[in-house]
C-alpha cells in the first residue's frame, strides 16, 4: 500500500469526517440532520472559552484532574529497562478515563438543549461515567449493554442503576458491545427530538471520533506538563490499549507530531489471533459499521464478525478510524495480548504497585516487558493506566479458576 | 434512461393507482422458499420488489428484520446467492422491478465495481443503501448511476426543505419516504402527516413518492395509497412468514403463501384508493 506521508498527523479529520480512507458519515438519513447539528454545535462550543472554562472547572473539581503521573518503581526495577511512568486515569473520579469524555458531551448536550442521554457500554465504565455525570446534571440516562456484559460487569450494573439510570439489557445479535451500539443507534432514530447520544469511544461517524479524541486529549497534554516538570522532556514511548481506542488517542494525539516519540497500541488477542479475539487491525481489514469506515473483523461476505476478549471493554470488531490511519501510515505500532497475557500482567502490576488495574489496561501493560526491558535507564515509558480493576474480580477470579491456577 | 422502475411507476400512474412495494429478505429462511415468496409476490399483487440483502448488524431496523436477516445468514445466504435469487427471479419474469435493499459493507467487501457489474447483469434495477447519505454520494451511488441502477433515496420526517434538495440529487427511481422517525416495523403513521410530507417532497421532485415503515395492512396502506405513489410493506410480511415457520425455524407447506396471502390482501387495500396524486 503506497501511503502518502502528512506534514503533520494532527490536522485531521477533512470536513467530511475522513482520516485517510477512513471515518466518514456511514448513518441512515433520519440521523444525518443531528449529525450535522451536533458538528455544528462541538465547532461552535469548542471555539467558546466560556465552554472550556466551564469545563477545566468540573475536570478540576469533580473529577480530580491533572491524575498524577506515578513512577513506578518496582515494576521498572522488576523488568530492569527503561523507566516507566503511569498515566493514573484509574484514580479519576469514577475509575476510569471514560468520564473525560462523557463530561464534555453532556456539558455539549445541554448547551444543544437536549433533555434525555443514551449511551451504549461494554465493560460498563462509559455507562458508569454516563449515569454519574447525569445524575449530576439531572438529566435522564438510558444505557444500552449487551447481556453478556450484563452478567460479566455485575457491579457497573449495580452503581449505574444506583446513580438513577436505567440499563437495558440488549439481546439482539451476539448480545455484546456492538448491539449495544446498534441498539443505541436505534433509540437515537427512534427519539431524534431530544436526545443526545454520547458515544463512548472515538469511533461512530464524524465528528464523533474528533469530538470524543479532542476531549479525552487532555490526558496527553497533561502527561506532557508532567513529564516535563518531572523529567525536563518528552518521553520516548507511549503504551496503551485499545478496543475503539479512547484512551490510547487521548494519551498519543499531543505527541503524534513528535517524531522521538515512539507509540505502541495493544490490542486483545482474545484465545489468541488464529483463534476468536478482538484485535481488529491485526485480524480484520477495512469495513463500514457504525458510521465510520475502519478495520473490522467480519467474514469474507462482509458479515461482522464476534470479537472475543476477556475484558469486555476490548470486546469490539471494530477500531476508532484515526487510529486505523494511524496503523496505515506507520505513525502507531499495533501489538496485541491475549487474555492470559492480560491476567498475568494484571496481577504482577497488582503485587509490585499496589495498583489492581482494569482488565483492559492490563492489556497495555501485558507487552510492557517486551518494551521496557533492554532499553537504557533514561529511557522513559508512559504507560496509560486507564482504568481501575475493581469491576474485574469476578472475571480474573473465574479464569483463574478455569485455568488451574 | 428508462428502467423498469420508471416505467412501472408511469404505467400505474396512468392507471391511476399506487404500487404497491414489497420487501422480503433474500434468503430467509433458506434459499429456495425466499426465491419462491418473490416469485409468487407479483402474482399476489407487488408491484415493486424489494430484495434485503441480509447484515449481521442492521442499525435501522426493527426485531422483525433483524432477526429475518439472522435466519437467512444461518441458512447459508451470501451477497453471491442474493444475486442468484434475482437471476432466477428474473428468468421467469422480465418486467418486475427489482430493488436490493440493505447495509453497505456487504457490497464493500464484495467489491463496488464487481458489484455493480454483477447486480446489473442478474437483473437488477435499483438500490436502497441504508446507511449511505448524500454525504457518501463518491462510495457506491454516482457508480450505480453510471453502471445504469436506479439509487433510490430515503427521506425522513427528519429531512427539512433545506437538506431536500441535497438527498434528491442524485436520486433516481423513486424516493423512499421513511413515514416515522424510528426503525422498521415500530409505530404506524398518521396517514394526515404522510401525505403532507408527500406534498413537500413533491415540491422538490418529480420523481414518484413511495412511503413504508409501519404499513401492516389493507387499512393503512389504503389510505398512505391516497395521497402517495407507492406503499411499502416489509415487517408485516416478514412477520406472516415467521409465524408460518416450524418450532426450529425451518419453512413449512404455508410459509409461501402466508406471505402471498398478506401481499394479496394490502393489494386489495392499494387498489381500492383512488387517487389523483398530489402533483
Amino acid at each position: 500500500m503506497n501511503i502518502r506521508q502528512p506534514n503533520s498527523y494532527r490536522t485531521g479529520p477533512d470536513d467530511r469526517g475522513h482520516f485517510g480512507i477512513y471515518g466518514g458519515r456511514f448513518v441512515a438519513e433520519t440521523l444525518m440532520p443531528l449529525i450535522l447539528d451536533l458538528e455544528k454545535a462541538y465547532n461552535e462550543a469548542k471555539n467558546d472559552p466560556s465552554f472550556q472554562a466551564e469545563m477545566d472547572g468540573h475536570l478540576k473539581h469533580y473529577v480530580g484532574r491533572p491524575s498524577s503521573l506515578y513512577f513506578a518503581e518496582r515494576l521498572t526495577a522488576h523488568f530492569g529497562g527503561a523507566k516507566i511512568y503511569f498515566k493514573r486515569e484509574d484514580l479519576n473520579h469514577t475509575g476510569a478515563h471514560k468520564v473525560n469524555n462523557v463530561l464534555g458531551q453532556i456539558m455539549l448536550a445541554r448547551r444543544m438543549g437536549k433533555k434525555r442521554i443514551i449511551a451504549e457500554t461494554g465493560a460498563g465504565m462509559h455507562g458508569v461515567a454516563t449515569a454519574t455525570l447525569c445524575a449530576k446534571f439531572g438529566l435522564p440516562c438510558i444505557v444500552y449493554m449487551g447481556a453478556v456484559d450484563v452478567e460479566r460487569q455485575k457491579p457497573n450494573v449495580l452503581r449505574m442503576r444506583m446513580l438513577g439510570a436505567e440499563v437495558r439489557p440488549v439481546t439482539s445479535g451476539s448480545n455484546t458491545l456492538k448491539d449495544a451500539m446498534n441498539e443505541a443507534l436505534r433509540d437515537w432514530v427512534t427519539n431524534v427530538a431530544d436526545t443526545f447520544y454520547c458515544i463512548g469511544t472515538v469511533a461512530g461517524p464524524h465528528p464523533y471520533p474528533a469530538m470524543v479524541r479532542d476531549f479525552q486529549c487532555v490526558i496527553g497534554t497533561e502527561v506532557r506538563a508532567q513529564l516535563q516538570e518531572a523529567e525536563g522532556r518528552l518521553p520516548d514511548s507511549l503504551l496503551a490499549c485499545i478496543g475503539g481506542g479512547s484512551n490510547a488517542m487521548g494519551l498519543f494525539h499531543p505527541f503524534l507530531d513528535d517524531p522521538s516519540v515512539a507509540i505502541y497500541g495493544v490490542e486483545a488477542a482474545g484465545h489468541g489471533l488464529a483463534k476468536q479475539h478482538a484485535a481488529s487491525v491485526a485480524g480484520g481489514r477495512p469495513g463500514v459499521l457504525h458510521g465510520n469506515r475502519t478495520y473490522l473483523l467480519m467474514s469474507p461476505d462482509g458479515q461482522i464478525e464476534e470479537a472475543h476478549s476477556i475484558s469486555a471493554g476490548l470486546d469490539y470488531p471494530g477500531i476508532g478510524p484515526e487510529h486505523a490511519w494511524l496503523n496505515d501510515v506507520g505513525r502507531v505500532k499495533f501489538l496485541s495480548a491475549t487474555d492470559a497475557e492480560a491476567v498475568e500482567a494484571l496481577q504482577l502490576c497488582s503485587k509490585l504497585e499496589g495498583i489492581i488495574p482494569a482488565l483492559e489496561s492490563a492489556h497495555a501493560l501485558a507487552r510492557l516487558g517486551d518494551i521496557a526491558a533492554g532499553k537504557p535507564k533514561d529511557h522513559l515509558i508512559v504507560v496509560n493506566l486507564s482504568g481501575r480493576g475493581d469491576k474485574d474480580l469476578d472475571s480474573v477470579e473465574a479464569w483463574l479458576k478455569t485455568h488451574g491456577k | 434512461m428508462t428502467t423498469r422502475i420508471d416505467k412501472r411507476f408511469a404505467d400505474l400512474k396512468k392507471e391511476g393507482r399506487a404500487a404497491l412495494v414489497t420487501f422480503t429478505m433474500a434468503g430467509d429462511p433458506d434459499y429456495a422458499t425466499a426465491l419462491a415468496i418473490a416469485k409468487a409476490l407479483p402474482k399476489a399483487g407487488a408491484d415493486v420488489i424489494e430484495l434485503g440483502m441480509p447484515f449481521t448488524d442492521p442499525m435501522a431496523d426493527g426485531p422483525a428484520i433483524q432477526v429475518a436477516g439472522q435466519r437467512a445468514l444461518k441458512g447459508g445466504q451470501d451477497m453471491k446467492k442474493t444475486l442468484q435469487t434475482v437471476r432466477e427471479f428474473r428468468a421467469a419474469d422480465a418486467d418486475t422491478p427489482i430493488v436490493l435493499m440493505g447495509y453497505y459493507n456487504p457490497i464493500y467487501i464484495y467489491g463496488v465495481d464487481k458489484f455493480l457489474a454483477d447486480a446489473k447483469a442478474a437483473g437488477v434495477d435499483g438500490l436502497i443503501i441504508v446507511d449511505l447519505p448524500p454525504e457518501e454520494d463518491d462510495e457506491l451511488c454516482l457508480p450505480a448511476l453510471k453502471a445504469g441502477l436506479n439509487f433510490i433515496r430515503l427521506a425522513t420526517p427528519t429531512t427539512d426543505d433545506k437538506r431536500l434538495p441535497a438527498v434528491l440529487q442524485n436520486t433516481s427511481g423513486f424516493v423512499y419516504y421513511v413515514s416515522i422517525t424510528g426503525i422498521t416495523g415500530a409505530a404506524t403513521p398518521n396517514a394526515g402527516n404522510v401525505s403532507a410530507a408527500v406534498g413537500r417532497i413533491k415540491r422538490h421532485t418529480k420523481l414518484p413518492i413511495a412511503v413504508g415503515f409501519g404499513v401492516r395492512n389493507a387499512e393503512t396502506a389504503k389510505a398512505i395509497a391516497e395521497g402517495a405513489d407507492g406503499v411499502v410493506v416489509g415487517s408485516a410480511l416478514v412477520d406472516a412468514l415467521k409465524t408460518s415457520l416450524d418450532k426450529d425455524g425451518k419453512a413449512t407447506g404455508k410459509t409461501v403463501k402466508a406471505v402471498s396471502d398478506l401481499v394479496s390482501a394490502i393489494a386489495q387495500g392499494v387498489r381500492a384508493a383512488r387517487k389523483q396524486a398530489a402533483e
